[in-house]
């Protein structure tokens, strides 16, 4: 039952898949390290299904094959707008293949247990070399089965209590990311809601679930209520995942997909663990480091902890907000249109709200004129900007814009006292002045895109009335700020024929 | 209801209260509009220009004033054009209320409703209707132009072959919206422009300009702003602290501009004869204060004059009138604003609604009563405090500050480290050794991991999270590992854990290059 030919494949898979995420600091650098990730994956299956799992090969290669033609079908009809979803979407998938996976593996030790028992031998084997019969009957075994018949009673329970681990955090995952999928589909209301108790409930989930998995550990011999207890688990978290996800914000998206993709890297780490396979263990800790990073980044552009973006909705603020005076100024199309013809730099800042108008096309398009007619315009793109951690660098890129002039705020931000016209397209939070200005703002301290030091600055916006998060924009009442009211893809396309 | 423009009475007046522009605007509000024939002939706009935008055109001013609701006209009216009014009749046009009180009594005897505008207060949702900057802009123009013509020289410096041109200095006391203009003017022109202001909050918006602010020594902090934006008289000694800077600076200056108002008093004498005397021969002074008596010694209104020293000071009050046209256009618009405010409903009736900041501040006499001066606006404008300037670091101090930086930096990783050893230590005290080469072996690839995911760029964020997610999928093998299980659930468990894992791989690694494609370079 050596298998070292396998191992050796899980070292060349980790390597590759190392290479492919490490490949994405650049764009060019990253249309190679996708093949790199995609060439690890195969040999990682290919040298399972001719090494350790090639029981039942038909049947893999068969459901591979289903799962291709569905994946295929997915990938090529989503729309760029609704990739928040689609990642939220399988993640979902993740989470409930590592519960399922949990639970094989429980099943498969009482099974070992069960063979071992019939022939009247210990298990789990006792400290010390196996007895020749065992030794006889645990040659028998395969796969899965193998890995568990050696093990001895501490073992056991080590992985007895990684495979809870894997199922809990995969449970949470996957009603999480369905809820978030929901709230990103926009088919749950995306405003966070709590049922009565709040986070009570959540931490009496959590602390039921530890108690639980106590009763799991020492009931473990009896099958029964083994599974019993295990599916409590389960369904507390599966509570924890609906519930937790459920009180939080649409604003806070962009941390909750990525707390839930270093969820799905933590559960096959988990099972991982559970399985003794170490390309699992491998590949589920760079998963997972590679979300917590990005929930991380996320946080700190809303100058958040991760904890009270967890807890959710934004945090009381400190005193009253500061008065805003002044008016927010219309303006029409034939202005805006005069505005960008005269100007010499121009800076675009996208927010979700381009995005739910489909506006990127509009916008690309009006770059294209604007560039060829010689100005400098660039796009400004805020850490938080979308639903998703770099949201619209993917839709600008779908609509053709070059990335060599979409720029983070940290690049742009010292220019726009040097810029002519800033067009803020559905953005509101990211380009409030109200982060710097007003100490008792529920935003103060975010890091935010000054646009109100341009000479001037176009908001694209729906209508007035304040954004998702109900916080005002003083930016809108400012001298140089003028709002041209209306559905952005059709302010957009209102401007193109004007630009000559 | 009607709306009509008279005609300028006062000789030299160009301008008009209407344009066929403003008049098209106005007749959207539900409003009909007329105008006195020849009103706009003085700025371009003659009777049939107005006719073709809908305009009915009137013999003389009494007809107008009998047909019409709405009398707007620009200057502040003369006893006759007063008289031509009739009770409930609204007149708009400038006022200067404080100064023409025998006009007010006057207006209010006649039973009209005067709208001064010039009493528009100064708040930001009025200044669409703030005739005074729109005019103090345009003088502000003017008067660079004005001294243009006068000055013999070159505003910009040039080599040329025929020799170097050194560029002109101009000196804006008074940065108001005339001075800014002037500002802008003058730098546009090329010269080197020099700005003097008492509030020092606008020094900002001078250097914005692209002028240097004449800045002055001064013990005591010296605020010279009053609320509503307009400058407060200063204190003796820094008036004297004042004109001894601008002494030390006159022989160098070419063109002199002053703008220098404080409301309702006359204008301040910040340019002394003696300065006047130290110029050079040709230099030129504008004094946009004239009509309030100038902010120069020797200005007469409406008058150019040349001193002995050959230095020219032109005193003159019209400059709006001067550019008719573009003047018109603007006051036009600004009655145009006053007239959408009086009638919100754009459905031609006007409401004069007194609870209004903006029109109760304008109103001057109002149903039999003269409503002047207004209770003071709710909303004051507010001037931009200036700003603290974050202090230079030396050289030192930032090398002190790295350092400082370098070692925090140090210590907390040598504190995580330390504690991440023990953990990883303390965890191979109790854990079995299968356990921890396990262990390792996921605290090594979490390391790399951080490693590699720090350096992933912003902009792949969401590329980053499909391939993860697309990785994470390995838990295939997972699956794989169980599906040749003798058990049948187990089997069934194993298969759909498969499917949809496989799903997964397909699914990410596809989207993940569809969006990767995407990225191109221009």
């Amino acid at each position: 039952m050596d298998f070292g030919f396998t191992v050796a494949a899980y070292a060349v898979a980790t390597v590759l898949f190392v290479l492919s995420l490490g490949g994405l600091s650049g764009q060019e650098s990253a249309k190679r390290a996708i093949w790199y990730g995609i060439a690890g994956m195969t040999v990682a299956v290919l040298a399972m299904l001719v090494g350790p799992g090639s029981g039942l090969w038909v049947l893999s290669l068969v459901l591979i094959a289903i799962g291709a033609v569905v994946g295929w079908q997915l990938a090529t009809r989503v729309q760029m707008t609704q990739m928040p979803e689609l990642v939220a979407f399988m993640h979902s998938l993740v989470g409930l293949a590592a519960v399922l996976v949990g639970f094989n593996a429980h099943l498969e030790i009482g099974r070992v247990g069960e063979v071992f028992a019939a022939e009247g031998l210990p298990f789990p084997q006792p400290e010390g070399l196996m007895s020749v019969a065992a030794y006889d009957l645990w040659l028998q075994l395969t796969n899965f089965a193998a890995i568990i018949g050696k093990k001895t009673a501490v073992e056991i329970t080590i992985l007895r209590i990684e495979l809870m681990i894997g199922i809990w955090i995969g449970a949470v995952t996957f009603t999480g990311s369905i809820i978030a999928y929901g709230k990103l589909a926009g088919r749950v209301d995306s405003a966070a809601k709590k049922l009565p108790g709040g986070h009570m409930l959540n931490a009496g989930a959590a602390i039921l679930s530890v108690v639980f998995a106590g009763l799991y550990l020492a009931y473990a011999d009896s099958p029964g209520a083994a599974i019993f207890m295990l599916t409590m688990l389960t369904l507390l978290a599966l509570f924890i995942g609906y519930h937790l996800i459920m009180g939080i914000g649409g604003a806070d998206m962009p941390v909750v997909v990525s707390m839930l993709n270093s969820y799905s890297g933590w559960a096959a780490a988990a099972i991982g663990f559970s399985l003794g396979n170490e390309l699992l263990i491998v590949v589920g800790a760079l998963v997972g480091a590679s979300g917590a990073i990005l929930s991380y980044i996320m946080c700190k552009a809303m100058n958040r902890s991760f904890i009270s973006v967890i807890l959710g909705g934004f945090g009381g603020s400190a005193g009253p907000a500061m008065e805003v005076e002044g008016e927010q100024i219309a303006i029409n199309a034939d202005g805006v249109a005069t505005a960008l013809n005269e100007a010499d730099s121009v800076i675009i800042v996208p927010g979700y709200g381009m995005a739910v108008a489909q506006a990127q096309q509009g916008v690309a398009e009006l770059t294209r004129k604007l560039r060829a007619k010689g100005k400098n315009v660039r796009f400004a793109i805020h850490p938080v900007a979308g639903r998703l951690p770099g949201h619209m660098n993917v839709l600008l890129a779908e609509a053709k814009v070059p990335y060599d002039i979409v720029l983070e705020m940290e690049e742009i931000n010292d220019d726009f006292p040097d810029t002519d016209v800033v067009i803020v397209i559905g953005s509101n939070d990211i380009v409030n002045p109200a982060a710097q200005d007003d100490p008792n703002s529920p935003i103060a301290g975010m890091p935010v895109l000054e646009v109100w030091k341009a000479k001037q600055v176009f908001v694209s916006k729906r209508g007035q009335g304040t954004g998702y998060s109900g916080i005002e924009n003083p930016l809108f009442y400012k001298d140089n700020t003028r709002m041209f009211y209306g559905d952005a893809k059709a302010s957009v396309d209102s401007l193109l024929p004007m630009i000559e | 209801m009607k709306v009509g423009a008279l005609q300028e009475i006062k000789s030299g007046e160009a301008r008009v209260a209407l344009t066929p522009d403003s008049a098209t605007q106005i007749q959207k509000l539900g409003h009909e509009c007329f105008v006195q024939s020849g009103a706009g002939l003085a700025a371009g706009f003659s009777d049939e220009l107005y006719q073709n935008a809908g305009v009915t055109v009137v013999e003389d001013a009494k007809a107008l004033c009998e047909a019409v609701d709405i009398v707007i006209k620009v200057r502040e009216p003369e006893l006759d054009e007063i008289n031509l009014l009739r009770e409930g009749q609204t007149l708009i046009s400038m006022f200067w209320p404080a100064q023409n009180e025998e006009m007010l009594e006057a207006a209010k005897a006649r039973g009209a409703t005067v709208i001064a505008m010039d009493m528009v207060p100064r708040i930001s949702r009025a200044q669409k209707m703030d005739a005074l900057s729109s005019m103090a802009n345009i003088a502000g123009y003017r008067a660079v132009i004005e001294a243009g013509n006068n000055f013999g020289r070159f505003f910009t410096g040039q080599v040329t072959a025929a020799g170097k041109i050194p560029p002109a200095r101009v000196l804006v006391v008074g940065a108001g919206v005339a001075g800014l203009a002037a500002i802008g003017t003058s730098v546009s022109l090329g010269a080197i422009t020099m700005a003097f202001d008492v509030r020092p909050e606008v020094s900002e918006q001078i250097e914005s300009m692209g002028a240097e602010f004449v800045f002055l020594e001064f013990e005591e902090a010296q605020d010279g702003s009053e609320t509503g934006g307009y400058a407060a008289p200063s204190s003796p000694e820094f008036r004297e602290k004042q004109l001894e800077k601008f002494r030390e600076i006159a022989p160098d200056v070419d063109i002199v501009i002053t703008t220098a108002l404080i409301p309702g008093r006359p204008a301040p004498k910040l340019w002394t004869e003696d300065m006047v005397q130290m110029m050079k021969p040709g230099s030129v002074i504008v004094d946009l204060a004239a009509e309030k008596g100038g902010n120069c010694d020797l200005t007469v209104p409406d008058e150019r004059l040349v001193t002995d020293n050959g230095v020219i000071v032109i005193g003159y009050t019209d400059f709006p009138s001067r550019m008719a046209a573009q003047s018109s256009t603007l006051y036009a618009t600004n009655i145009r604003h006053m007239l959408h405010d009086l009638t919100p409903d754009k459905d031609g009736v006007v409401k004069h609604n007194m609870e209004d900041d903006v029109i109760r501040g304008a109103t001057v006499t109002h149903e039999g009563e003269i409503t002047f001066p207004p209770p003071p606006p709710k909303v004051k404008a507010i001037a931009a405090k200036p700003k603290e300037k974050p202090k230079e670091l030396t050289a030192e101090e930032k090398r002190a500050q790295e350092i400082a930086a370098f070692k925090s930096q140090t210590r907390t990783q040598v504190a995580l480290l330390a504690a991440g050893t023990a953990f990883v230590l303390a965890v191979g005290l109790v854990a079995p050794e299968s356990f921890m080469r396990n262990f390792i072996i996921f605290v090594l690839a979490v390391f790399v991991g951080f490693q590699v995911i720090w350096k992933v760029s912003h902009s792949l964020h969401t590329p980053l999270m499909a391939v993860t997610n697309a990785i994470s999928s390995i838990i295939i093998v997972g699956a794989l590992l169980q599906i040749g299980s003798t058990s049948i659930l187990i089997t069934l468990m194993a298969a759909l854990a498969l499917l949809m894992a496989a799903v997964n791989i397909f699914g990410g690694f596809l989207v993940t290059r569809r969006m990767l494609a995407m990225f191109q370079k221009s």
